[in-house]
């Protein structure tokens, strides 16, 4: 009878195998010695980070895809590229939490244990080519990430915000699970690339149905428009450390479980999952991108971004060539990096007993810190879409794609929304640098590793740009399981993207520059930061926060009134 | 013949005790008629040859869910006239769901009847089958990996429900459920 591996073969699982076997060491140290020495297991769980990422590069760094575990596992360059940054974006963000967590007494065994299980989830999906294995891994995310929304018990918001994630993802997961069922009852199949050979051609109504529910699984878990509603409870509710997570691991999870449920097993009716995902990418494009003006609140206006750079990368899966799936890779990595940094600077300033959350906690960050002041400041760029960032050229592929797919109205909303967009991004700046810091605490000494890494996120955003056409051709050669759906096409003629793209926000800076109302009524020259020029022609209305009068209703969609309820009970 | 003889004794006491099970006064009795439930179940899937189930019936049923509740039951104070004041309010989504019941098994019986035989198709397998050792291999094989991540999800789930409930300090607990013990997530989360 076949065995199914042999030791050969079988290193390729090694990611997993570690890490199964990391946690329960990690979980037994912290039994033993973690009361004591309260240092040891953050210290430890950083170690296995560094470690885990060496042996998957040792080991299961082969070319070439490969089925193990009797065709429920697979390993292919893409998953060991995405467990490589899982690692790493781990192990960044929790360097970055570690004061937050100490300081909130949240700094227990468990938290590290649950982060290496939700990593260990996040790993499944990569890896997964079964149905059956796809929806354990979700959930080995998902509960780990449940609890750790819940962790600070001392938060009532938190606890809202876990119940309120509990119970919807409960839901979506029972979506998800009612979805594969039913592809499983009419195919016979679990495995993926099973799956992909037979649902082909115009589905039956059945598979049609369960293609409906997983798309609304999937775009649930993403946090897509009409399914995002969770989105900004949990990141605003929880606290900001698991906000940092929740906001970048997981999403490496998500792209997988897109590309392996539908670019992989659902090949053959991608026509069909393709206008689903068009409609929610659209719609979370505007509801993202809108509501977030209306935000005063940091975590939550990233969480409306998040809602708006969700649109994008969905719509790399719409244009359904190889261009779209390496422009959606491409755009997961660096919004990761991104939400990583700006998370990471919201969690650098926060005090005991002060969350630094607040939009008008930003103010005048830059004659307060400047170091977190100029990191944020690239980070927004670059999310906003700013050209010398990797965030521009993120959505420059994007576009790029559906225009080779011939999709020019999505690439009308997506560039139309992204000017939008720019808004609340550059609000930020325009506070940080233009705005006085009104008795706001000045920066804390020491956290000097935090600050560096910080730094290198920053970095990180300039330099990943600045080698983009290099990466690209890179992951061409990683995301080669798509080829067999692509043909042939020459390059785009994408000057005539950037031309537009550039021509629409410099006209867009030229029409605030040349206001002079908006010019003349900001008496704040203030400082002598270098760019400061290239900080007037975007400049921004006086007021803070002031929110369009046009954009006012927006503020009725979404408003935070701070917390309502307490432990998922209604109190008063 | 036998087996017909068998099946109906023990048709017969498990709706005798299901019924005795919801209108039982004291809820130990009720916990204890559960169980005869859970028992004479498993005893009609042996009959059937689903001798795995029946085992693990048994075993997870009997053996550890019910004696959880048996605890829980035996522990607190259960006040019974306060439980049963919307027993009638409720009562007939308690009908509607037995008149859909019925409704569905005769559907099935009926199917039968009318010549759409629902069992077509299936052949009894050889004596010396064991759907035990077969379930074993399928699992320990074919699903070793989804098998072990399953065990490991259930490891999360204690993780998660003990540092979310256990509590260092005392004078929370008194604040946030004044006089009361606090709900157990566990069980209220379905994990």
């Amino acid at each position: 009878m076949e065995t199914g591996f042999n030791m050969a073969n079988i290193a390729r699982a090694m990611p997993e195998m570690y890490l199964a076997g990391a946690i329960c060491f990690v979980l037994l140290v912290d039994v033993f010695f973690g009361e004591k020495r309260r240092g040891l297991t953050p210290t430890l769980t950083l170690l296995v980070l560094a470690v885990g990422a060496a042996l998957t590069l040792l080991y299961a760094n082969l070319p070439g895809r490969e089925f193990l575990f009797h065709g429920q596992y697979v390993s292919d360059p893409l998953a060991v590229m995405l467990k490589l940054f899982g690692f790493l974006v781990a192990a960044i963000g929790l360097l970055y939490s570690r004061d937050y967590l100490q300081r909130r007494d949240m700094n227990r065994g468990e938290y590290y244990v649950l982060v290496l299980t939700a990593l260990l989830g996040v790993f499944v999906i990569v890896s997964a080519n079964s149905l059956l294995t796809v929806y354990i891994g979700v959930e080995l995310l998902a509960l780990s990430v449940y609890a750790i929304v819940a962790f600070d018990r001392q938060s009532g918001i938190a606890a809202e915000a876990a119940m309120k994630y509990f119970v919807l993802g409960a839901m979506a997961s029972g979506v998800l699970l009612y979805g594969m069922s039913m592809i499983y009852g009419l195919t016979g199949t679990l495995a993926l690339d099973e799956l992909a050979q037979m649902a082909s051609g115009t589905p039956s109504l059945g598979v049609t149905f369960g293609l409906v529910f997983i798309v609304v699984a999937v775009a649930f878990k993403f946090g897509a428009a009409p399914f995002h509603m969770w989105l900004p409870d949990v990141y605003h509710g929880a606290p900001t450390a698991v906000t940092t997570f929740i906001s970048t691991v997981p999403q490496i999870a998500y792209f997988a479980l897109a590309f392996r449920l539908l670019s992989f097993g659902m090949s053959g009716v991608a026509e069909y999952w393709q206008d689903m995902l068009a409609i929610v990418a659209v719609l979370s494009l505007v509801l993202g991108n809108l509501v977030a003006i209306a935000q005063t609140n940091m975590k939550r206006m990233l969480a409306y971004s998040t809602i708006g750079n969700v649109g994008f990368i969905l719509l790399g899966f719409v244009a359904g060539n190889l261009q779209g799936h390496e422009a959606a890779l491409y755009y997961t990595v660096a919004y990761v990096i991104m939400a990583l940094g700006s998370f990471g600077v919201v969690l650098l300033l926060s005090r005991t007993g002060f969350e630094a959350d607040e939009l008008d906690h930003f103010r005048g960050l830059h004659a307060r810190d400047p170091l977190a002041a100029a990191v944020m400041a690239i980070l927004m760029f670059s999310t906003a879409g700013i050209p010398p960032f990797v965030g521009f050229w993120a959505k420059f592929n994007i576009l790029q794609a559906l225009w080779l797919d011939g999709h020019v109205a999505l690439i009308i909303v997506a560039a139309a929304v992204s000017i939008i967009g720019l808004f609340y991004y550059l609000r930020v700046v325009k506070l940080m640098y233009f705005d006085a810091p009104d008795g706001l605490p000045a920066a804390q000494s020491g956290q000097g590793g935090v600050r560096l890494t910080l730094a290198l996120n920053a970095l990180a955003v300039v330099a990943l740009a600045s080698c983009q056409t290099c990466c690209c051709s890179l992951w061409r050669g990683l995301s080669a399981s798509v080829s067999h759906r692509l043909n042939g096409s020459h390059f785009p003629p994408s000057s005539f993207i950037l031309v537009g793209s550039v021509a629409g926000w410099s006209s867009l800076a030229a029409r605030r520059a040349h206001n002079p109302k908006v010019v003349g009524s900001n008496p704040t020259p203030a400082t002598n930061f270098p760019g400061i020029s290239l900080g007037r022609l975007l400049l921004l209305p006086r007021s803070s926060i002031s929110v369009p009068r046009s954009l006012r209703a927006f503020a009725a969609v979404d408003r935070y009134d701070g917390p309502r309820y307490e432990c998922g009970l209604r109190t008063q | 013949m036998l087996v017909e003889g068998l099946f109906y004794l023990f048709a017969t006491i498990l709706v005798a005790s299901a019924i005795g099970l919801i209108v039982a006064r004291n809820p130990v009795y009720s916990a204890l008629l559960l169980v005869l439930c859970f028992f004479t179940s498993a005893s009609i899937w042996l009959l059937i040859e689903a001798e795995f189930l029946a085992v693990v019936l048994v075993l997870v049923y009997v053996g550890a869910v019910m004696v959880l509740f048996l605890f829980v039951v035996m522990m607190l104070d259960i006040n019974v006239e306060e439980m049963r004041r919307g027993f009638t309010r409720y009562a007939w989504v308690g009908w509607l769901t037995a008149f859909v019941v019925i409704v569905q098994i005769v559907g099935l019986v009926a199917a039968r009847r009318l010549g759409v035989d629902v069992t077509q198709g299936m052949v009894p397998l050889p004596a010396d089958y064991s759907n035990t050792a077969h379930l074993g291999r399928v699992l320990y094989t074919e699903y070793l990996y989804p098998f072990e991540l399953a065990a490991i999800l259930l490891l999360v789930a204690i993780i998660g429900a003990i540092s979310l409930t256990m509590r260092r300090r005392r004078a929370s607990r008194s604040k946030m459920w004044p006089g009361k013990s606090p709900p157990c997530v566990t069980s209220a989360c379905g994990w």
